[in-house]
């Protein structure tokens, strides 16, 4: 086993299995106490954390997408660490909120919360993407933590909406969060399910954009462009949330206002940067997909550690 | 998976007396399309089992049959196919019994990635539901012929393919299939067709039921009229003295291989018939089979590499694709003349 992958002595290593009870320490809706329970500061550090974890398994054979794991990054962080109401030592809890990771590319991002939460050993990251592993480039269903496996775009938000209204009609008080890239959002699919999600009403069901403004040709607007990007959530009968998805109060906050008072759907666009916090691959449409050799990923952690000095 | 029918021969009028006039006939109750028959079916099965939710994409008339009684276990993703079976897969994941209610061309071929990776790929108790299969829709042209389902389908792993005979047959596959651990697609038609079976009998998922003993040579068919076909040609032949084996090939996925090797080996020669293309359904997959495991000669009876862009009604377009008693027949004989 690579020791490349175990937590530096430089980072503030979290807990690994955090507590089931612990109070979150933002105002939450009544009986909406997350599993986790990471203040502040400690956030900064998890999320700090999981680009460097993202990094490293950058560097393994196949690389990984960096850029929409960094951008997501932040993201994920708020989510498994304050918001999703999870059991890591029982995956399958009845009354779990539910994550589907729609935009799959992003799965080192994911692996690295998987991680620090427990559901996985941080020494099985090491095995990403190598033969064997079950750590694949897009998750695999029988990974703890994965509801679904996912990388063909446009498949999430059904998936969450299904969930949703399961959740519903069984009477449970769980919720589905459902991440998407914004270019994904130009999967007709996705807008398939966000019609019948606005129209039946779930406010059980939480969708966030990563809002990069990359895809792989490029910015999103000069491919096929998604702007006024909140007017057409909202058209579809979604509450709308426009957040700085780099600025962790602001999406706790935002989390912590769910689910929305008229009954609707709620999504979260998250305004982000592509590659955010290793100036290398900050808003460049490059850093979609890369494999990291020693020097690259020395130049890159060095970056990711000053930015975070600031 | 075994049904039973809540209803046996006896019980129905003409064997009872009149004690049970008021009950249907079994023409009656059998001899309308075999998607009537599975709504009925499953609304009795959503009334004591409340896992169950029929999921509509606008077909029509579920509206009524479930929003009136069962609201609650009834939702309308609308013309949307992919979604429909996300949703069924997210709905299936929390402990529910969706059954996915969409035309089969629109499931096989516009909602194939998500039948693949959602509802196949997580092995999900998701319960396709397609009608208008083969060359049912008729006059509706092409867009609504669906004669590659099987093809595409029958290559996924964990879902279970299920092509009733007649509106019987199929009350047996929903009842039967209703605890199913994994997905199903099960495959109707659209109008009325002949009824195949008279009376009750033991329907397994999975194993072919003989219609009609014989040594000579052995017809397979799958689906309402390429089922009731064969059986007229097995009549024919026997008239000319060949005794031709005809099963019912109701289960394409899990394949009853047992049968078909049996077949291959008492009889020497099979000819498969379904209103599917000739490529990668029913015969393609009797093929795999005995190719392997005990070679015989096969001649598949289906439809030819080509679009029907003509207007005409299911029995014409059938005739147009050679599908008929004759031509079953007539490959039967040749199979049975032929040396071993």
């Amino acid at each position: 086993m690579s020791t490349l992958l175990e937590p530096p002595a430089t980072t503030a290593a979290p807990t690994v299995a955090a507590p089931t009870t612990a109070a979150p320490t933002t105002a939450a809706p009544a009986g909406a106490a997350p599993a986790g329970a990471a203040g502040p500061a400690d956030l900064a550090d998890l999320a700090h954390e999981v680009r460097e974890l993202v990094l490293r398994m950058g560097t393994t054979a196949h690389g990984t997408h960096v850029g929409g794991s960094l951008s997501a990054a932040d993201v994920l962080t708020v989510l498994y660490h304050e918001v999703l109401r999870l059991r890591p030592e029982q995956p399958d809890w009845a009354d779990r909120d539910w994550f589907v990771l729609s935009k799959g590319h992003a799965s080192a991002a994911l692996y690295a919360v998987l991680a620090q939460r427990g559901f996985i050993d941080r020494t099985e990251l090491a095995t990403y993407g190598a033969p064997g592993s079950r750590l694949a480039g897009h998750p695999l269903r029988r990974l703890p933590g994965v509801e679904f496996p996912t990388g063909s775009l446009g498949h999430g938000l059904s998936l969450a909406s299904g969930v949703a209204l399961g959740l519903r009609r069984t009477g449970r008080p769980g919720r589905a969060f459902a991440l998407l890239g914004d270019g994904e959002l130009q999967e007709g699919s996705v807008w398939e399910a966000a019609m019948n999600a606005g129209h039946h009403g779930l406010d059980n069901l939480v969708a966030v954009v990563d809002r990069n403004g990359l895809q792989i040709s490029g910015s999103t607007e000069e491919c096929v462009s998604l702007e006024p990007l909140g007017d057409r959530w909202r058209s579809f009968g979604w509450a709308v949330a426009e957040v700085d998805g780099h600025d962790l109060g602001a999406l706790r906050e935002v989390f912590a206002a769910l689910p929305d008072s008229a009954g609707r759907p709620t999504v979260v666009l998250a305004r982000t940067v592509k590659g955010r916090g290793v100036p290398l691959f900050e808003g460049k449409k490059k850093s979609h997909s890369v494999q990291l050799t020693p020097r690259l990923f020395q130049r890159a952690l060095t970056g990711l550690n000053a930015r975070r000095a600031r | 998976m075994t049904a039973t029918m809540p209803e046996t021969a006896a019980q129905l009028p003409g064997a009872a007396g009149a004690a049970q006039a008021a009950e249907p006939t079994w023409q009656e109750r059998y001899g309308v399309a075999a998607r009537e028959v599975y709504r009925r079916t499953l609304l009795e099965l959503a009334r004591t089992d409340p896992r169950i939710i029929c999921v509509d994409s606008d077909m029509g008339g579920l509206e009524t049959l479930f929003g009136e009684e069962l609201p609650s276990q009834y939702v309308n993703v609308g013309i949307a196919e992919a979604n429909l079976m996300g949703v069924s897969a997210g709905l299936a994941a929390t402990g529910l019994l969706p059954y996915a209610n969409t035309l089969s061309g629109f499931a096989a071929a516009r909602a194939c990635e998500q039948v693949k990776i959602d509802v196949a790929g997580n092995n999900l108790p998701v319960r396709i539901v397609a009608t208008h299969a083969g060359l049912s829709a008729g006059h509706y042209g092409p867009t609504h012929h669906a004669v590659e389902d099987l093809a595409i389908l029958r290559t996924l792993p964990n879902l279970t393919v299920v092509v009733p005979a007649d509106a019987v047959e199929t009350e047996y596959a929903v009842r039967a299939t209703a605890d199913l651990p994994g997905p199903l697609f099960l495959r109707l038609g659209r109008a009325a067709t002949p009824l195949v079976h008279e009376e009750p009998y033991e329907f397994t998922v999975g194993k072919a039921r003989e219609l009609r003993a014989g040594t000579d040579v052995t017809i397979v068919a799958t689906g309402p009229y390429p089922v009731s076909m064969a059986l007229e040609a097995a009549r024919e032949l026997a008239a000319r003295g060949v005794s031709a084996r005809v099963l019912n090939m109701h289960t394409i996925k899990p394949l009853d291989r047992e049968a078909v090797l049996a077949a291959a080996r008492e009889t020497g020669g099979i000819v498969t018939v379904e209103d599917h293309l000739v490529a990668g359904g029913l015969g393609a997959a009797v093929c795999e089979v005995v190719t392997q495991e005990a070679p015989c000669r096969v001649h598949r009876i289906g439809v030819p590499d080509r679009f029907f862009d003509h207007v005409a009604d299911e029995r014409q377009l059938l005739e147009l694709a050679g599908i008929n008693p004759a031509e079953i027949a007539a490959a039967a004989a040749r199979l049975a003349a032929a040396p071993r």
